[in-house]
């Protein structure tokens, strides 16, 4: 099931796995450490995380380790933001546009 | 400019304010020639080829950059409440006027009051993918990956989905 990469992101535990893991890939034990909950419920973050394809997986020995997909998340800051600056550019140009207008008008 | 991604709907909503009436900002929506000045974000330029604001009538049209790049789009008007609302499909197409599906659905309203005029706009899209061409049609800047920068771009995130609750 490929889900909304924004759902993933809108959970606090889910942004602060992203930020552990984006400095060296991680095990779920090791991330359930920094948190109060139970490795269950980090693995179910994990899980959402992965099949949003913001983190991948490694296998070492019996570990998995989890680190992140930084290109996934590069597209996802790009996207919001260039489309938001479109539209201010845009309406900044209506504003001059409109300034004109009501000129010629009187 | 308020500007919302709403994710649960799947609709980008922006809403923004012109120091000017509801007479000159519709007409700056719905003449191409008004339209073509501002459309595009500089440095590209917006070109209407064909514009019939009516209901079943469209608009195809370039944004056209620098060097001379064509991206060619199509807003079909569905409906038209003049001065006040209409609702359109858009869609990238080629430069035969060939749709790309899927498209988006947009929704533009328009209300006057003390001589200004709010302008809100909803759009709804089938797929985030979609909407992540929107954005990589050309207007892409780099941007560093740095772990500096992703806590800045976390933090921001976490805002954008606090603005929408």
């Amino acid at each position: 099931m490929r889900r909304d990469v924004f759902q993933a992101i809108a959970d606090p535990t889910r942004r602060a796995i992203i930020a552990l893991i984006a400095m060296q890939a991680m095990t779920p034990n090791a991330l359930a450490e920094h948190f109060d909950t139970t490795r269950q419920a980090v693995s179910k973050h994990l899980k959402i995380l992965t099949e949003c394809e913001l983190v991948r997986q490694e296998h070492q020995g019996r570990e998995i380790y989890y680190s992140l997909e930084v290109q996934k998340m590069k597209e996802i800051d790009e996207w919001m933001e260039q489309y938001r600056k479109i539209w201010e550019t845009r309406f900044e140009q209506l504003g001059e546009v409109l300034k004109v207008m009501k000129k010629l008008k009187k | 400019m308020e500007f919302i991604v709403d994710k649960a709907t799947k609709t980008v909503s922006i809403t923004t304010e012109f120091n000017a009436e509801r007479d000159l900002v519709w007409d700056a929506y719905t003449k191409p020639e008004l339209l073509d000045q501002w459309w595009a974000p500089k440095p590209w330029a917006s070109r209407t080829k064909v514009m019939e604001f009516r209901v079943g009538g469209r608009r195809f049209y370039a944004m056209v950059s620098p060097d001379g790049q064509q991206r060619w789009s199509i807003q079909e008007y569905k409906s038209i409440t003049p001065k006040t609302n209409f609702k359109l499909f858009n869609a990238f197409a080629d430069a035969d006027e060939n749709p790309e599906l899927p498209g988006s659905d947009w929704d533009l309203n328009f209300s006057e009051q003390d001589g200004k005029t709010k302008v809100h706009i909803s759009i709804y899209n089938e797929s985030l993918e979609r909407l992540e061409r929107m954005v990589a049609m050309g207007f892409k800047e780099g941007i560093a990956a740095t772990h500096e920068h992703l806590k800045e771009l976390l933090a921001k995130l976490s805002r954008a989905n606090e603005t929408k609750q």
